[in-house]
């Protein structure tokens, strides 16, 4: 009999205020930025100057995210760390590369090359923990965070941990930005204001975060919800999604109709939102439907936080008004499946049940 | 526990662009550590490198790429070696069964960004290399030119990169998973990782000589391998030949400090440990060690603390680093090195620790020095990486 | 050398990040690493290219750090005998 998952604490940096508050009651829809910056802890709260005066920005989000979720969770130790991350702590990759090229590669320091290192977060929340078990870090755009969430299911499964700890962290870096702006992966200032359901315009409202989650064995009075199950594929075409859904439902004994709300990741890309489109109006549309990187963003890790409004969903049974994508209303909210993808790639569907 | 079928392979490293190659090049003591030539650099007279001696051009052309492509050379080098490993499993339909692709990488695309960084907004024409930067889109390109729809992703652990992803790979065939999983890791070398490596004062300015008490670091190198992975039933199904075994796997992190390991090479040690409880063997049971050892002064000291750790009174097998062959080839470091296990097995080879000279003084540890052939049925290979990351793998005969 | 003394406190301060701390707090003879000032193997490749860059001293091996960057005291006296710039 393999092991359930449960998630049993979250901890949540974005660019909403998501932590000492209740749930999103004070979320604000930003709707002229192009970019969004997280709301900062105080990190002193939670890290030594000592030990924080070297800490890239996510490192920092990535080590006070997983200190209110181990909280959360009452736990002081976990078995495993495994996060994932687009693109790592970019703010120090930039510093480095520019150093490189404008001192002609003289007097450069290790510093900003080490927090470039893709692992850096994980590592140094196990360095604060002196946690020496399994610890990983995945690196795949959209994906980055469920790969992590597959494997931390995997290893409850296989018995081989009791407590995991998981998170998303990316952050934001203005050079970076600004080649996304080029790029024409980031929306255009004069086409705002934006709404992400409705929008013509290509590219997205970028942003940034760090969400971890105590993942267990066991279920206890303070848990969120089951993980029933995490499936990642690559490559769908708009019309493979439903039945793509249909079969992931079907391995966990489920169907359409069992679904109580289905969180979906429109990022008010009009090249790419057809895929929720599609099932916001077909597969979906007798079930509750929310969104979220209206507030959170999009970005490599922004699932991460879908994860945690989805948790907090099932614990407190309450939908806020503002992630809403329609009225319809379940007496109960027991089953959420969320689906994410990007650019028509690296697809994710997680299954949540309370 | 009979391990995860592997079933095909495919390298690129400085020694070789093939299997082939890289074992020919091995067993005949071959090294290929130079001077750099594909990346201008003010180090290029200090250093050495194991360098692929081909450029992105003759890559692109080998790929038939159309001229608007936008590979970094880490995809380059990643995408033939897959697809040479999918062409020695004698794979022809790659979505026949539910198969998915687990690369690992450390600078992803960084060789596009740091050439072209401040002409991006002024030369329109290199726009379209923005979005190969990160780590996932090499992954991507290597599973679209495979045609593979699947689970694909990425694993960025620094140095031990490759190790994970084949860990993860041989976790999701035996958990049911998936059935068939490409795995392994690439890295192209950059400007990046070269000066990284200078400002830890780790590069060394000669050969690299691991485990000798006059080591003075390592020698950076770029390098790709994939190898395949088949759930049993395929293996029956398909009759397939099964080239060895991934029979053991375990990570720990040493949690000591950011880029250097720990006195006593805890985490090595606790990962050695895993991976013996996972694959049911005993230490002695081990013929061929692949170390890490990339002859850095803290690496092999600590590396050879855990070694003797795992064996304490019991007799060390044989071992020797190949990474005076190749160089450190980074997130690609443990998928070649997979690649040579799996040689020396079939082979009954245990390659020659070039360079060494003399015996550490720290303990009394001596790697093979000469090529020595004897029947080799189970290798164990470690990786290490920056922020304690540690990884081994024990790979065993069919 | 007083001068020379300040100005690498300064230094140590900015370059390294410690914010909590103010040059009083950094006595000349106090040890920069394990018990004193904290610095770690981190810092001393920092301290090396404050060295490399702002005197025109360039140090091959790590190892000779240890006895140079022992405290202010040793780094001053250091610098001033080998500065080149």
């Amino acid at each position: 009999m393999k092991k359930k998952t449960y998630i049993n604490g979250v901890g949540c940096i974005s660019t909403q205020k998501t932590f000492d508050t209740v749930f999103l009651e004070e979320a604000a829809y930003n709707q002229n930025d192009t970019v969004l910056s997280i709301i900062k802890p105080d990190y002193k709260d939670f890290i030594s100057p000592a030990s924080s005066r070297r800490m890239a920005k996510g490192v920092k989000n990535g080590i006070v995210a997983s200190a209110l979720a181990m909280k959360d969770a009452n736990t002081e130790n976990v078995d495993m760390i495994i996060s994932g991350t687009g693109m790592g702590c970019i703010e120090d990759s930039e510093k480095f590369l520019k150093n490189i090229l404008d001192n002609n590669e003289e007097f450069l320091t290790p510093t900003s090359f080490i927090q470039s290192t893709h692992n850096t977060v994980g590592a140094q929340i196990a360095l604060t923990l002196q946690c020496k078990g399994y610890n990983f870090t995945y690196v795949n755009g959209a994906i980055s965070f469920e790969s992590a969430l597959l494997d931390a299911k995997m290893q409850i499964e296989e018995d081989e941990a009791n407590t995991v700890l998981v998170g998303g962290i990316d952050e934001n870096a203005d050079y970076t930005l600004s080649l996304f702006k080029l790029a024409g992966f980031i929306k255009k200032e004069q086409d705002q204001p934006f709404n992400l359901l409705t929008e013509t315009s290509p590219g997205v409202v970028y942003g940034e975060g760090a969400s971890f989650f105590i993942l267990e064995n066991e279920k206890k009075e303070n848990t969120y919800a089951e993980i029933l199950d995490v499936e990642i594929i690559n490559t769908l075409e708009e019309n493979e999604v439903e039945t793509q859904i249909v079969s992931f439902l079907k391995a966990n004994q489920l169907q359409i109709s069992d679904v109580d709300a289905v969180v979906l990741g429109f990022n008010g890309d009009a090249t790419f939102d057809g895929y929720y489109k599609n099932l916001a109006e077909n597969t979906f549309a007798q079930t509750p439907q929310l969104y979220y990187k209206h507030l959170s963003g999009e970005y490599n890790t922004a699932s991460a936080f879908a994860l945690w409004m989805a948790s907090k969903i099932i614990k407190t049974q309450e939908i806020p008004e503002i992630v809403k994508v329609n009225q319809v209303e379940k007496p109960v909210y027991k089953t959420i499946l969320l689906y994410n993808q990007y650019n028509g790639k690296n697809h994710s569907f997680t299954l949540l049940s309370k | 526990m009979k391990g995860v079928a592997i079933t095909g392979m495919g390298i690129l490293s400085s020694i070789g662009n093939s299997v082939e190659e890289n074992f020919d090049s091995l067993r005949n003591e071959k090294l290929a550590i130079t001077r750099i030539e594909n990346i201008t650099t003010v180090h290029a007279d200090v250093i050495k490198v194991g360098e692929i001696k081909k450029t992105n051009q003759e890559l692109i052309d080998e790929l038939q790429l159309t001229a608007d492509n936008n590979f970094s050379r880490t995809a380059l080098i990643g995408t033939l070696a897959a697809k040479q490993a999918v062409e020695n499993a004698g794979i022809s339909s790659i979505n026949e069964f539910r198969t998915g692709l687990i690369s690992a990488t450390s600078v992803g695309g960084m060789d596009m960004t740091e050439k072209h960084y401040y002409d991006y907004f002024t030369n329109p024409e290199l726009i379209k290399y923005i979005g190969c930067h990160d780590g996932g889109d090499v992954a991507e390109k290597i599973a679209n030119e495979l045609g593979l729809k699947g689970m694909v992703t990425t694993i960025s652990t620094a140095c031990s990169s490759a190790a994970n992803a084949i860990m993860l790979g041989a976790r999701l065939i035996k958990n049911g998973k998936l059935d068939r999983v490409i795995v392994g890791g690439t890295d192209a070398l950059a400007k990046f990782t070269i000066n990284g490596f200078k400002t830890l004062m780790i590069l060394s300015d000669g050969y690299n000589k691991p485990f000798d008490n006059n080591r003075k670091g390592l020698n950076l190198g770029e390098a790709a391998a994939f190898l395949v992975l088949e759930s049993d039933e395929i293996v029956k199904k398909q009759n397939k030949k099964v080239l060895a075994r991934v029979s053991g796997y375990g990570n720990a992190n040493d949690a000591f400090h950011q880029t250097a390991s720990s006195e006593n090479g805890d985490g090595a040690f606790l990962a050695m440990k895993k991976a013996f409880e996972i694959s049911g063997l005993k230490p002695s049971e081990i013929d061929y060690i692949n170390v890490h050892g990339t002859a850095t002064p803290n690496n092999d000291l600590s590396e050879g603390r855990a070694i003797l750790r795992i064996y304490q009174d019991e007799k060390v097998p044989d071992f020797s680093s190949t990474k005076p062959f190749t160089g450190h080839t980074l997130a690609a470091a443990a998928a070649i090195e997979a690649v040579y296990s799996v040689l020396a097995i079939q082979n009954g080879i245990v390659y020659p620790n070039l360079n060494f000279e003399t015996p550490m003084e720290e303990f009394d540890l001596q790697p093979q020095t000469t090529l020595k052939n004897k029947n080799i049925e189970h290798v164990l290979s470690n990786s290490f990486g920056f922020g304690g990351n540690c990884s081994t793998l024990i790979f065993s005969k069919d | 050398m007083e001068a020379l003394k300040l100005e690498l406190k300064n230094k140590i301060i900015t370059t390294l990040n410690l914010e909590d701390i103010a040059i009083e707090d950094i006595a000349d003879n106090d040890p920069l690493f394990g018990d004193g000032l904290g610095l770690d193997s981190i810092d001393a490749l920092e301290l090396i290219v404050i060295l490399d860059k702002d005197y025109g001293i360039k140090l091959v091996d790590p190892k000779e750090g240890k006895v140079i960057f022992q405290s202010i005291e040793s780094m001053a006296a250091y610098i001033s005998a080998n500065r080149t710039k």
